[in-house]
């Protein structure tokens, strides 16, 4: 396979680095047409109206999807967190070892199914058989089911990079496993909890599969109540009314898209500088 | 001393209940796609997986059939092949393209790029990932299917016309080629940013020997490192391959929703089970016998179990060294496939 004459070396290794040069690109331009496509036609759909008004049909605003994500997206968060992080704590610092592994299994296995088999899961549960109707609660859930496994997962493995010297000091002075586990192990593997919560977070946001049987759609804003109340939300916009022959429907859609890809950069960022700041 | 000693088994068997809850979670899912599929599947027996119409027979009138004891309108039958095929084959197509594509990028990431453009470029790549599934469709619609329908079907069956499945009509653009382009964009970060993680890994000294005996950098890729990563890009392809299997609205957005019928070449519309599940349950919500919406669940069944069974070949493939965990955004930085 290796050649002898050297000029043909180089020359070889010179046109194999443009390959994967040239591969690269093809991984990045796709994200960068991405971004100049939604901002040429989002930027243009954008004003202070969309941001008070509620959708009327094909037309409107949008202040009643942004609402609906945040109100679905802070519920499933509020829900997912405190049980994947204290379950992390759990898994990475007090379980035997099987349990350990048994959980970390499951939470693998429950992050790679597909998002729109746990939204159907959710419908027939919640939404038919409990009768809840499409509501806050359902699509909250849905979206929970999602986020936890990811926020135990990488809350383990943020605990999992403390040094064991950190624990041993804390049991030299006396401290119970638990008390370290909340004293020592919690605080000092934060800015790594705190960027699995985050990136959890821009993934829900940017959920539609899931959310289209369990919130529904409405073109009011949220009422806030639990059940049988749909909630608009973001992605639905992109995903109907792209579909729309109006211009009117084109418009929200890629304001929508716009708005939806700005917050989910902003919170993937801030959940990266999180990170890095602890290193 | 005693409150101290109640206190810490008291936690402990909270935060034990907590993530107990995972399991209990994921069993319920499965449990509930079982209950929920099994009137369908006992109405369609072994057809399901092999027949191709899918018809909710006529919802009008009033007549119905009972098979094997359940109820369904008259004329309805079920099977899932149309959209296991077209599951796989836009899976396929976005296997062809992503993996020369980023086992490339990795390369060049870790082998190659200098380590201060290496990690912008590869926080770039990384924050692909993260762009929502309906932004990739919108693209797809406004973007790829046109390009398919103009310039890139014309020009494969120009120049590769005389494979069948390249022969034209080209069509409206939007179909298999568009989703599997589109699916292969989104699984391109995945299987690079986990096989740029496993080729960095690697031993510093393997790398070494092989400049020490004089080789260049593309002979050290060639004859050491990619046989020496290969396991652990496996599993980052199978990884990408969980993913695009399951993956809904981008494909949803961009597959012309085939319904009862194959495709006859690569620009033929696709349904795949993913991508149907969402389309179809609005109509089947209208049978008053449920049967439609059993039929759907036996999908999401189908499409849970093909997942799970590449989920899980993941460890195996790759020694070990690739997990699903590998594919949090944060485990490279945490070591996440070392534990």
């Amino acid at each position: 396979m290796i050649s002898i004459s050297g000029k043909r070396r180089s020359a070889g290794n010179r046109v194999w680095t443009l390959v994967m040069l040239i591969a690269l690109a093809l991984c990045v331009l796709p994200l960068a047409d991405i971004l100049w496509v939604i901002a040429l036609r989002g930027v243009p759909a954008i004003k202070l109206d969309l941001f008070v008004t509620s959708t009327s049909g094909v037309a409107g605003g949008l202040a009643n999807a942004i609402t609906g994500t945040l109100l679905i997206v802070c519920a499933a968060v509020a829900l997912a967190a405190p049980i994947g992080i204290l379950g992390a704590l759990f898994v990475s610092e007090l379980a035997d070892r099987r349990t350990a592994a048994l959980i970390r299994y499951a939470a693998d296995t429950l992050t790679g199914v597909p998002s729109i088999v746990l939204g159907y899961v959710c419908y027939v549960a919640l939404v038919v058989t409990l009768g809840w109707g499409f509501s806050l609660l359902a699509a909250a859930i849905v979206l929970m089911l999602m986020m936890l496994p990811y926020i135990l997962r990488t809350a383990d493995l943020a605990m999992q990079r403390i040094p064991v010297e950190l624990r041993q000091a804390s049991y030299a002075l006396g401290a119970t496993r638990s008390e370290t586990a909340f004293g020592v192990v919690l605080g000092a593997s934060l800015p790594g909890i705190v960027t699995g919560v985050l990136v959890a977070i821009s993934i829900s946001v940017g959920e539609t599969a899931p959310l289209i049987y369990t919130a529904g759609w409405s073109n009011y804003m949220p009422t806030g109540k639990l059940f049988h109340s749909p909630v608009g939300y973001l992605t639905y916009v992109i995903w109907t009314f792209i579909n729309e022959p109006f211009d009117s429907a084109h418009q929200l859609a890629y304001a929508a898209a716009l708005i939806l890809i700005v917050l989910v950069l902003i919170i993937n960022v801030l959940g990266r500088l999180t990170m890095r700041r602890r290193d | 001393m005693r409150f101290r000693i109640i206190r810490d088994s008291l936690s402990r068997y909270a935060c034990g209940f907590l993530a107990a809850s995972v399991p209990l979670f994921l069993a319920a899912v499965l449990l509930i796609v079982v209950a929920s599929a099994w009137p369908a599947i006992m109405f369609n027996g072994w057809h399901f997986l092999y027949t191709l119409p899918w018809s909710v027979g006529n919802e009008y009138g009033s007549a119905t059939m009972t098979v094997n004891g359940f109820l369904a309108p008259k004329g309805a039958e079920y099977g899932m092949l149309v959209f296991f095929v077209g599951t796989l084959l836009t899976s396929l197509i976005a296997l062809i393209i992503a993996v020369p594509v980023s086992i490339a990028a990795a390369l060049f990431l870790s082998e190659v790029a200098p380590r201060r453009i290496a990690g912008p470029l590869g926080t770039l790549v990384e924050l692909l990932a993260g762009v929502p599934s309906v932004v990739f469709g919108l693209w797809g619609i406004e973007v790829v299917a046109p390009a398919v329908k103009n310039s890139i079907g014309p020009v494969l069956s120009h120049l590769f016309g005389f494979i069948p499945a390249f022969r034209g009509p080209v069509g409206t653009g939007v179909g298999l080629l568009s989703s599997g382009i589109v699916l292969a964009i989104m699984i391109i970060p995945i299987i690079t940013a986990v096989s740029r993680d496993v080729i960095e890994n690697l031993p510093d000294e393997v790398r070494h020997q092989g400049y020490a005996l004089g080789a260049t950098r593309s002979e050290v890729i060639g004859a050491i490192i990619l046989p020496y990563a290969r396991n652990g890009i496996i599993g980052a392809v199978t990884l990408g391959l969980g993913r695009a299997l399951g993956e809904t609205m981008a494909v949803l957005m961009v597959s012309g929703s085939a319904l009862n019928y194959l495709p006859g070449n690569i620009y033929s519309p696709v349904g795949t089970m993913a991508a149907n599940i969402v389309a179809l349950l609005d109509s089947a919500m209208i049978d008053p016998t449920g049967m439609a919406v059993h039929a759907l669940a036996e999908l999401a069944l189908v499409l849970f179990i093909l997942t799970f069974i590449v989920n899980a070949l993941v460890p195996i493939v790759a020694g070990g060294v690739v997990r699903i965990s590998s594919m949090l955004p944060t485990a490279a930085e945490f070591g996440g496939h070392r534990e």
